[in-house]
């Protein structure tokens, strides 16, 4: 097995799967009905997307797992994905801040995996990146939007920022899988997409006149498993809960 | 049947000396099968009772997606999550489309949403109840869009256009949910001991108050004589029903289920199913406000909008900035 190929599709997967899960508890309480449709649409091409690099990811492992066994039944230590997507929902502007600071790497990152020297990873980045090119937009649009909006709702955004920034720079930290895998051609070298990001979403948050934090502090231990925060182990009680009280139904 | 009781505002319906030129020239039409439109002359009364009828239609569309959506996060496999999440998404895609249909009466969406949240205007009493375990997912699918189903392929046929329309529409998504809903209780009835168990339970819990969907019994249904009339309904309650009952008990039978009803047995000479009456005090009950869920309902769709004013404000101002801005240019 590819053991570092393995890891970087449970980031990739785990990503998805995570934010997923986090939008979907939106439903049916969005403050419009339009956002109610969006962001279940959101979920659903996030799951579609965890369907595929998960599916991947355990094909590559090869030990007989499927897609379901490592979203359902790997505890917290197992799990791969960003801090920031793991965070609680918040306002409706923290749940769109986070998304857009999600889609924006999402969508360069997608644009490089598009080239990668694996073909499979290749095939998948190439799909799910026209659902993160809309999802961008999308998220774009309403932190714009909502950062242009009222007093109060630049106030919301403005604080949602400052909240989730200290989250965004796990994802341009490499570490050893990277490395192996930069070598390879097979995934970009996660800080070399920061200086396109940067002045992607500094477009965006001048747009939307705010104020784009300047500290590069970041927390880390999600993409490595080392250290989550206390929000997913709750997350993972609703999520799995049915596959582990009745271990080996098919559903 | 997502909107029940909806009232008429008259005392019943008109014999035809009583109407005038304008009100005989409308029967005409809907009696010759013509579709009302958005534009055209009809009485007062039928524009406020479709309003209500689509309202409250709408609005359970909207409320719907609470009990479905208590089960998005704990969906037990992705593709399960996947399809559950589209459902919903489908359920408020209806929701839009019918606040749309009753906005061409002259009302708006806002409005119809402000009677809903003050308690004003009523959605069906299904989403009263609770979804309990995983197999209400299927049972919810399979019983409730299933009902739902059975009053609207009726009103495609509808006298008023826009809302004939949208049953053609939507008839054709709440299908989808009926039989993915039955995928679901086909895995848990054919599943461990205890999802069948679980299968059962919903079946159990969720028959009755489906049963309910309908409508009170057609002696009791004091408004059916004009909607029917006019054709905003197409059959009574009762026809519904019983319908309804003869589809689904080979339904049941084929999971290996229990009939919930001990009492359902086919009846020769009818040619139909025999079975026994929902609880109508509960109906009632649960119609003025008491049933497990109405309250905690009401509450979260109420939180929804307060919570989402800030939002809402928001975007109009920007909006209105940027139409400001471009005025300016120009
Ligand atoms: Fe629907
Ligand atoms: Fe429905
Ligand atoms: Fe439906």
């Amino acid at each position: 097995m590819d053991k570092d190929l393995f890891q970087y599709l449970l980031r990739l997967g785990d990503n998805t799967l995570v934010l997923g899960h986090r939008v979907s508890e939106w439903c049916g309480h969005a403050p419009v009905l339009e956002e109610d449709i969006a962001l279940a649409n959101t979920a659903l091409d996030l799951i579609g997307q965890t369907q595929l690099w998960l599916g991947l990811a355990a094909e590559v492992e090869g030990a007989g797992r499927d897609a379901d066994k490592l979203a359902m039944l790997r505890d917290i230590w197992g799990f791969r994905n960003l801090l920031l997507v793991e965070l609680p929902n918040g306002d409706f502007g923290r749940t769109l801040m986070r998304q857009f600071l999600f889609d924006a790497w999402q969508v360069i990152n997608l644009g490089r995996l598009m080239k990668s020297s694996d073909p499979r990873v290749a095939e998948i980045a190439a799909k799910a990146s026209k659902e993160a090119a809309y999802h961008v937009e999308r998220s774009a649009d309403t932190v714009v939007g909502l950062g242009d909006g009222t007093a109060e709702s630049h106030a919301r955004m403005q604080a949602a920022l400052e909240y989730l920034w200290p989250y965004v720079g796990e994802m341009f930290v490499g570490d050893d899988v990277d490395a192996a895998l930069v070598a390879a051609g097979v995934v970009p070298d996660p800080a070399s997409l920061r200086e396109e990001y940067d002045a992607f979403v500094g477009r965006i948050f001048a747009t939307a006149t705010l104020e784009m934090p300047e500290s590069r502090f970041t927390h880390k231990g999600g993409k490595n498993g080392a250290f989550h925060t206390e929000h997913l182990g709750h997350m993972l009680c609703s999520m799995q809960w049915l596959q582990r009280a009745y271990p080996g139904a098919s559903w | 049947m997502y909107a029940q009781m909806v009232k008429t505002d008259g005392t019943g319906v008109k014999d035809r000396a009583e109407m005038s030129a304008d009100e005989q020239a409308f029967q005409d039409r809907i009696d010759r099968g013509e579709k009302i439109e958005p534009k055209d002359w009809m009485p007062d009364n039928y524009r406020r009772t479709l309003i209500r009828q689509i309202g409250q239609h709408a609005h359970s569309e909207i409320v719907g997606q609470l009990p479905e959506g208590n089960w998005i996060t704990r969906a037990p496999t992705l593709e399960r999550k996947a399809i559950l999440l589209a459902k919903v998404q489908d359920e408020a895609g209806h929701g839009l489309y019918l606040y749309g249909a009753a906005e061409t009466l002259g009302v708006t969406r806002d409005a119809l949403t402000e009677d809903l949240l003050a308690g004003r205007m009523k959605y069906s009493s299904i989403f009263n109840y609770p979804t309990l375990n995983w197999a209400d997912m299927g049972a919810v699918g399979w019983l409730v869009d299933g009902a739902a189903i059975i009053n609207q392929v009726a009103l495609q046929r509808t006298s008023y256009g826009p809302y004939a329309r949208a049953m053609v529409r939507i008839c054709k998504e709440e299908s989808f949910h009926a039989r993915q809903g039955f995928h679901i209780m086909m895995k848990m009835a054919r599943g461990t001991k205890e999802q069948k168990a679980m299968a059962q339970d919903a079946l159990n819990r969720l028959w009755y108050p489906v049963l309910m969907m309908f409508g009170p019994s057609d002696k009791d249904s004091v408004h059916t004589a004009q909607s029917m009339a006019w054709k905003i309904k197409m059959d009574t309650n009762d026809e519904l029903r019983q319908k309804f009952v003869d589809q689904t008990v080979q339904q049941i039978e084929y999971l290996g289920l229990e009939l919930p009803d001990p009492n359902t047995k086919w009846n020769d000479e009818t040619g139909q199913y025999d079975y026994s009456d929902p609880d109508w005090t509960e109906f009632f009950d649960v119609i003025k406000g008491n049933g497990p869920c109405n309250v905690d309902r009401l509450a979260a769709r109420n939180k929804a909008w307060d919570d989402g004013k800030w939002v809402r404000d928001g975007l109009m101002a920007h909006a209105a900035k940027k139409t400001a801005a471009k005025l300016a240019a120009e």
